[in-house]
């Protein structure tokens, strides 16, 4: 591979901010046909260095080859002509149009006056289509397609230029393992055909599973590039976040109490049916299943926010019926939930302000609300989950995705709850953070909380359970002590292969 | 060293755009005309500001709150006609009472529309600008509504009188927005306007009942409505059915020109009064120029628009975005 001429390579690029070196030197290449990790925690530096090769930010100093050329990018369509291709992790497509209107966006085929050669327009992007092998065509709308073909609509996009380096952020982060498997064919197609990909992504597994090299940001500067078939995740998380990471399974086995919450035949219309569990204090339920098996809509029923259908909810052994997640929180249950910025946080607002949300009416003097009191609570957890920010007057919005992940679960702990229900804790988060909340949740229920974990990565469940409840559409395939669980066993209950049913 | 001030001097610009803004329109037109900084012209602005001061102080909760209303200026009729029919027939002492009650009767029904059955704002409450107007002219049955004995009442008292030589709109202007402002950043129901308006979805996940909030904010606007009917009727002692024609996006302008975000979640009474009191002033400096007042419209937009303009450019850093 290396007598090839880089598609891309940066020359100790350097952009400051006021105040901040965010790129201090980073240089690297990507080689034709290879697909390049690039890896880092929230704020190494990952997505300003994006933002230079997609021609939004300049950088202060170095240069950008293309094919050994030297080159200077001014504007996204200027790096795209050039070859330079972004599949962005947030779909920016319009939902009414066609995906031939979507993919051509901005640059239709005109005939004579300016009419739009549809002919034409849907011959190319049936073309484009069937390359990546797709089961839509050109004329079907955006909006009716699933998340993961909307994904390849964004994909064909970029197709469209003769790409020479095709740049992918997180592009599983809302995708399903089958519709994974689909991505990466797509990616593999690309490198047979010389293109150099740049592959950015938190999930080693993915990693390791289709890249050729990856390159390590930490605090802005370059920390070196490893071959991925010749190191493994310890390296990588090392030199990312400068320690080693603690990823073995629960093995802890501390007392446990009574039994704080117990569900029966619950079920709620087509979402879930009959699910039946109990979970203790001191004790870490782990639920896992794919995307859409229903178990974001329990957490959502226990929280008040739906109506079961059948069923009952019982708390320390009494029967209650919860309408609102005002009642939910009044019985001691607490939702970290799986949207943080949509549902967890309300983003333009300070620190304190939200994570003293739930309670602000009981933190009064006089009519008024106790700045004292708020306080107090905020530093308390501040310390306690040890929330790396400048002070309570920062705003949410502007945290990382770890520290914003604790402001909602120090929401939630502050409130003192009964059961707290985790819904996919580390979404979007960075390994170093991961594994703090992992600990973090380990030690909650070392405290006597009892714990509901969601999650869609099975080394987190894994990590975090004492036991493991299996869904598969809606149902509960199979419950797993921590004991008897193994990763095979697991995923046949989630992928609906029934071995012995224990509900 | 020089880098830093520089960048400290663009935060307060950014921060603090309009308040820069307000305190140039003033020099320029004290430049321009004395009489402009004379105390009782100033004076004078200031309570003729009162009355879309003490609806702008209203519609800040229901923006905040990730809401529009555009009824307040029929609504602000509907206030007037009622108070000045009900005081010939039943008295001021009982006039009043029964006002407020009415008008806030039309904030609830609002509050319920847009809170409990989730009906967007914009379609509500243009739909009330209508209905609630035809309300008015059925209660009034298209007749201007007068006082008998305009000599003879002591209800003049809000609208005309003073107290320690301050004009009594003024007071309450200054009252409601002291007291509105400690409500919405010192209370836990302030702090739920926010969250309910910044992130409705977020709120809800923290216990917060979106719809009562929502509700509540319609239903303080519908009060700030109804004393500036109060205001409104005291001052001209008659009036026609469409005396608050128009003032629901003049309400709007100030709002916005304060700062307060149309999609939510920030602004502060403080803002809303500058707000308010650039538009009074801008208005009473054209006149004082000599312009006449229709060239005063054009005028007045385009100074908001050019306001709105700079407070946005100055937060982006640039005039000119290609990215919202």
């Amino acid at each position: 591979m290396t007598d090839h001429t880089p598609v891309l390579r940066l020359e100790d690029i350097v952009k400051t901010f006021p105040g901040v070196r965010a790129l201090d030197g980073v240089s690297f290449n990507v080689l034709p046909g290879e697909v390049h990790a690039l890896m880092g925690e929230n704020g190494a530096g990952k997505s300003t260095l994006m933002k230079v090769l997609g021609g939004i930010l300049q950088p202060n100093e170095g240069r950008i080859f293309i094919e050994e050329e030297p080159t200077v990018m001014t504007t996204p369509v200027q790096a795209k002509a050039k070859g330079v291709v972004f599949i962005h992790q947030e779909l920016s497509l319009a939902d009414e149009l066609t995906v031939a209107e979507n993919i051509f966006l901005g640059e239709l085929p005109l005939k004579s006056f300016g009419r739009v050669d549809w002919g034409t327009l849907y011959d190319d992007t049936n073309a484009i289509l069937k390359q990546l092998n797709v089961g839509f065509d050109a004329k079907t709308r955006v909006g009716d397609l699933s998340i993961a073909n909307q994904q390849m609509v964004e994909i064909a996009r970029a197709l469209t230029v003769d790409p020479k380096a095709v740049i992918f952020d997180e592009p599983t982060a809302s995708l399903t393992d089958a519709e994974k498997v689909v991505l990466f064919d797509v990616i593999s197609g690309l490198q047979s055909k010389g293109v150099g990909i740049i592959y950015i992504s938190h999930r080693m597994e993915e990693i390791f599973k289709i890249t050729d090299r990856i390159s390590v940001l930490r605090d802005g500067q370059y920390r070196g590039t490893l071959n991925t078939r010749e190191t493994n995740e310890e390296e990588v998380t090392h030199l990312m976040i400068g320690r080693k990471l603690d990823l073995s399974r629960n093995e802890s086995h501390h007392e446990l109490g009574d039994v704080a919450l117990e569900v029966r035949g619950l079920s709620c219309g087509k979402l879930f049916q009959d699910v039946s569990f109990n979970v203790r204090r001191g004790e870490v339920l782990g639920f896992y299943g794919l995307v859409g098996a229903g178990r974001t809509e329990i957490a959502e029923t226990l929280f008040g926010l739906r109506d079961p259908s059948a069923g009952q909810i019982l708390l320390n052994g009494q029967e209650v019926r919860i309408k609102s997640p005002i009642e939910a929180i009044g019985h001691g249950i607490s939702l970290v939930p799986e949207d943080r910025k949509g549902q967890g946080l309300v983003l333009g607002m300070n620190c304190r302000d939200n994570m003293t949300l739930p309670q602000v009416d009981d933190l009064t003097a006089g009519p008024f609300v106790s700045d004292g009191a708020e306080i107090a609570i905020f530093d308390q957890y501040r310390d306690k989950l040890d929330i790396r920010t400048p002070g309570w007057r920062q705003t949410v919005g502007n945290l990382s995705g770890g520290n914003q992940q604790k402001i909602v679960i120090g929401k939630w702990l502050s409130m003192r709850p009964e059961v707290l229900i985790v819904d996919e804790p580390t979404r979007g988060i960075d390994v170093g953070s991961k594994s703090e909340i992992h600990n973090l949740i380990r030690d909650l229920a070392a405290q006597g909380f009892a714990v509901i974990v969601i999650s869609s990565e099975m080394p987190e469940v894994l990590h975090v359970s004492d036991r493991i409840v299996a869904m598969y559409s809606g149902r509960v395939m199979r419950e797993f002590t921590s004991d008897e669980v193994t990763e095979d066993s697991l995923i046949q209950a989630i992928s609906g292969i029934t071995g012995d049913k224990v509900a | 060293m020089a880098e830093l001030t520089k960048r400290g001097i663009g935060e307060v610009l950014a921060k603090q755009g309009i308040l820069i803004a307000f305190v140039v329109f003033m020099i320029v037109f004290a430049l321009a005309n004395q009489r402009f900084i004379a105390i009782d012209n100033i004076s004078g602005v200031i309570r003729s500001s009162a009355i879309l001061g003490v609806m702008a102080l209203g519609v800040t909760f229901v923006v905040i709150g990730g809401n529009l209303d555009l009824s307040v200026g029929s609504m602000m009729s509907f206030s007037t006609i009622v108070v000045l029919d009900l005081h010939d027939k039943i008295g001021p002492t009982l006039a009043i009472p029964a006002m407020f009650g009415l008008t806030m009767a039309l904030g609830a029904f609002i509050g319920f529309l847009v809170g409990y059955l989730k009906l967007n704002s914009l379609i509500v409450t243009l739909g009330m600008l209508s209905a609630i107007h035809g309300l008015t002219l059925t209660w009034s049955g298209g007749q201007n509504m007068d006082i008998a004995d305009k000599a003879g009442t002591w209800f003049s008292v809000f609208g005309q009188g003073r107290v320690a030589g301050v004009p009594v709109p003024i007071l309450i202007f200054a009252g409601l927005a002291i007291v509105l402002s400690l409500v919405l950043s010192k209370t836990p129901f302030g702090r739920k306007v926010y969250a309910v308006g910044g992130n409705g979805k977020a709120a809800t996940f923290s216990g917060i009942p979106r719809a009562r909030i929502v509700f509540m904010t319609y239903l303080i606007s519908s009060f700030c409505v109804a004393c500036a009917g109060l205001l409104q009727a005291s001052r001209s002692l008659g009036s026609q059915n469409t005396v608050g024609q128009g003032m629901e996006l003049e309400v709007l302008a100030a709002v916005i020109l304060g700062g307060a975000s149309l999609l939510g979640g920030s602004g502060t009474i403080f803002k809303t009064v500058i707000g308010v009191l650039i538009l009074g002033f801008i208005q009473n400096g054209l006149l004082l120029m000599g312009l006449a007042f229709y060239v005063q419209y054009v005028v007045t937009w385009l100074i908001i628009i050019l306001a709105v303009w700079l407070d946005i450019a100055a937060k982006r850093g640039r005039f000119w975005s290609q990215i919202a």
